[in-house]
């Protein structure tokens, strides 16, 4: 399966969905701070990994993927849920990463200047999260089919392959 | 207080700043489950680390990023239940994501508590 950029699906985002996510980001950081200030660093660092963003964005891609089938005459409630789901798996992927760049910070930040240990960090978190993300997707873990192909399925005949 | 009230705000802005790029990420990329690993972005660490460090200093720092390892196994489990909750019964996607916080609390609670044994 390709990767692709659409960068039409910019155009897209209406100035709410904006607005909930950056005032909703910019919540969680204060409050996380705040936390970190009260309670201390070990429950303080817990927040740094708080799903901030995912609520609102599963919440949009339903809505997005429900209006999409709509135009086109659906009732796209069910596949508005499961893209939500396959999201969120994608989500799941991402904590992988989300550890890895924890873990950097946690190592290199009292040995390294913090410039360089954000951009290795960051690197960690993408790198981790597109490795796995692959991973998933390869048929190194995928179910393989192992009984007999069903009669009703197998090639009737020369020009049958192509389908 | 104002140079707190001061932190706060740029705590706020900077946060929703990266917080709204990887969402914007998020919808830029296709298919849909490799967009969701934008979902998992280190949105928060990234505005909040880099003030934290300038405030407290780098070991404060590194004792809050060893947290987030737990905080991020937690929210492994948040986001792999929330995915077979959808994919299982089709609720409404904020319904489950917002009524399994309290799962994510609990997991990196309970975390926190193993390691610190």
């Amino acid at each position: 399966m390709r990767i692709q950029a659409r960068f039409a699906a910019i155009r897209g985002i209406q100035p709410h969905e904006y607005l909930a996510r950056f005032v909703f980001g910019g919540l969680c950081c204060v409050a996380a701070g705040l936390i970190a200030q009260h309670f201390g660093p070990a429950v303080g660092g817990l927040f740094l990994a708080f799903p901030a963003i995912f609520p609102a964005g599963a919440s949009l891609v339903e809505a997005h993927e429900r209006k999409h089938k709509a135009r086109a005459g659906f009732d796209g409630r069910n596949r508005g849920r499961a893209v939500a789901s396959v999201d969120a798996a994608g989500a799941s992927i991402g904590c992988i990463g989300l550890a890895g760049f924890a873990l950097v910070c946690r190592l290199c930040l009292l040995r390294l200047n913090t410039g360089t240990v954000f951009v290795l960090a960051t690197a960690a978190w993408l790198l981790l999260a597109v490795l796995f993300w692959l991973l998933r997707k390869s048929r190194l873990l995928r179910k393989r089919r192992t009984g007999p192909v069903p009669s009703a399925v197998k090639p009737a005949g020369p020009g049958a392959a192509r389908f | 207080m104002p140079s707190n009230l001061g932190e706060l705000v740029f705590r706020f802005l900077l946060g929703g700043v990266i917080v709204t790029a990887f969402a914007v990420l998020a919808e830029i990329f296709r298919p849909k489950s490799f967009a969701g690993l934008f979902g998992a972005a280190p949105s928060i660490a990234l505005a909040t680390l880099g003030i934290t460090i300038a405030h407290r200093g780098k070991a404060y720092a590194a004792l809050e990023a060893r947290s987030m390892v737990l905080g991020a196994l937690a929210f492994f489990c948040y986001a792999t239940a929330a995915s077979w909750l959808l994919m299982r019964y089709r609720p409404h996607a904020l319904t489950v994501t917002v009524a399994l916080l309290p799962l994510w609390l609990g997991a990196s609670f309970g975390f926190l508590w193993l390691a610190a044994r």
